[in-house]
């Protein structure tokens, strides 16, 4: 077993690989190491409840004291510089520290796409851009927002409700596209203009004006102008060190790197779907935890079990609770029932669930691609489609 | 003082000090109280912070928030009277002494 297990990145699957070393029991040396100020906080209020509130100690994960309790170093405002595999070694910005086992759990930074006047824009990925960005708000009557995705359509529902006038000017031809069915993009166009706000879709912005945006050929008026156009992996640092990176640090079904001395979870990793086998890097809270615990198991208990567990999603949007289980690509088809969940196929193959505020449908859909994996149409069709009877 | 005691389902009790306002689960992780897993963070998206509130205290922690129960009916032990999602349980004085059971799977 590794003594001395070094976590570069202290998001929230940093800091679970940390909390779950312990839970294991793990007792040699850890050290954490963020690159921002702040203890280790949730990420998914940022562009929800904490633009309402203002509260940043709700976002917190686990107080100081519990980094001393648990005895876990926990260095913040150090920057990671190298690796070097060789001699176990990771330098940063105050010194280095050496390791028996590293895990990376670098997340990722915002694109920024080259787009002229784009440093006007502001980002919507930590809490001190969060803070900024409320403040700014505070001061707008009106906001372009670039990128019709998760974060970019929860910032414009809070903008909205500001009463700020809000546009959004997506690049692809519907909202989400990455991430939901076309019928789902539908339903939250239709929710977002019917709160008032203004959705060009086709429309890639060229550039960002002291005046606001131009999407397509559509000038924007707007004092404020948030970026919210996806993000890529922080896998530099690793690609540098000479580890394999593909849209990602590059792992395997265990979540370990092209180096057996380093971990890769969450935001940054590519890892094989459990499921189909085909490289997939997931940005979700569930991901990066589950990881985290899965590598804490190994690395404590041994246990060399392949990653499995189910994927899934959530976006608040005004009063919309987006909830997906499983994952599904663009192109997978999407048959809608009655009751307005969204069944994606891979083939012959259900790949996920979408709904809106239907928690109890969600929570079974998770429950079935537990028990079942992948389940055929008609394996569906003999249950039709109700997914407690297929519990049984 | 808010004092809130965790039973773990062996038995074992933890009973830590809470500060107002936060909810049972934050107070649950702040002490690294086993059980609690809380992933999605307090946005009742996961159902996997259920707890069982003891005895009377049911009465003193208030009505299910809206979703609640269909979270907990799909958790992952069975949903009882007394289940709750301990992130939506926000801590008052009126609650110290709470004791509140961890059931056997979370997750």
């Amino acid at each position: 077993m590794p003594q001395r297990i070094v976590i570069v990145g202290a998001g929230q699957g940093g800091l679970q690989a940390a909390v779950s070393l312990r839970q294991e029991g793990h007792t040699g040396a850890i050290t954490l190491i963020g690159s921002e100020p702040h203890l280790p906080y949730q990420r998914p209020p940022l562009s929800k409840a904490y633009l309402k509130t203002g509260d940043a100690n709700s976002l917190r994960l686990r107080p100081r004291n519990f980094f001393e309790d648990q005895n876990i170093e926990l260095l913040l405002s150090v920057t990671v510089t190298r690796i070097d595999p060789a001699a176990q070694t990771v330098e940063h910005s105050v010194g280095s520290v050496p390791y028996d086992h590293l895990i990376l759990a670098t997340g990722t930074s915002n694109l920024r796409p080259d787009i002229p006047g784009l440093d006007r824009a502001l980002d919507l990925r930590t809490l001190d851009d969060a803070e900024a960005l409320r403040e700014a708000v505070s001061k707008a009557q009106s906001v372009a927002v670039i990128g019709g995705g998760f974060i970019g359509l929860e910032f414009a529902a809070v903008a909205r409700a500001f009463g700020l006038e809000v546009t959004v000017a997506e690049a692809a031809s519907r909202l989400m596209a990455r991430v939901v069915s076309p019928e789902m993009s539908d339903r939250f166009l239709k929710l977002h203009r019917g709160m008032g706000t203004t959705v060009l879709l086709g429309a890639p912005v060229s550039c960002v004006t002291e005046t606001g945006i131009v999407a397509g050929d559509v000038p924007v008026t707007a004092d404020l102008v948030v970026l919210a156009a996806g993000v890529r992996p922080n896998s530099e640092v690793a690609e540098r060190a000479g580890l394999a990176t593909e849209n990602g640090v590059l792992t395997d079904a265990r979540l370990l790197t092209s180096d057996p001395a380093i971990s890769a979870l969450g935001d940054c990793a590519a890892f094989p779907d459990p499921t189909t086998g085909r490289l997939v890097r997931l940005e979700s809270v569930q991901a990066a935890t589950d990881h985290a615990r899965l590598i804490a198991r190994r690395l404590v208990k041994g246990d060399e079990a392949s990653y499995a567990a189910v994927p899934w999603f959530w976006s608040d949007q005004a009063d919309s609770k987006l909830q997906i289980a499983g994952f599904a690509t663009p192109e997978d088809e999407a048959i809608v029932h009655p009751d307005g969940a969204v069944f994606r196929f891979d083939g012959d193959n259900l790949s996920a669930v979408e709904t809106v505020n239907a928690p109890r449908i969600h929570m079974q859909a998770r429950k079935l691609f537990a028990k079942h994996q992948r389940p055929t149409r008609d394996f569906l069709a003999a249950h039709e489609y109700e997914i407690a009877s297929m519990l049984r | 003082m808010i004092n809130v005691t965790y039973i773990q389902p062996d038995g074992s009790e933890t009973t830590v000090t809470a500060q107002p306002g936060d909810s049972v689960m934050q107070t649950a992780l702040n002490n690294n109280i086993d059980g609690i897993i809380a992933e999605c963070g307090g946005s009742m998206a996961c159902a996997t912070c259920h707890v069982y509130v003891e005895g009377e205290w049911a009465d003193q922690t208030g009505a299910r928030m809206d979703g609640e129960e269909d979270m907990l009916d799909c958790a992952m032990s069975e949903m009882k009277d007394t289940s709750r999602l301990s992130c939506q349980i926000k801590l008052t004085e009126a609650l110290d002494g709470l004791r509140v059971h961890i059931p056997e799977e979370q997750a």
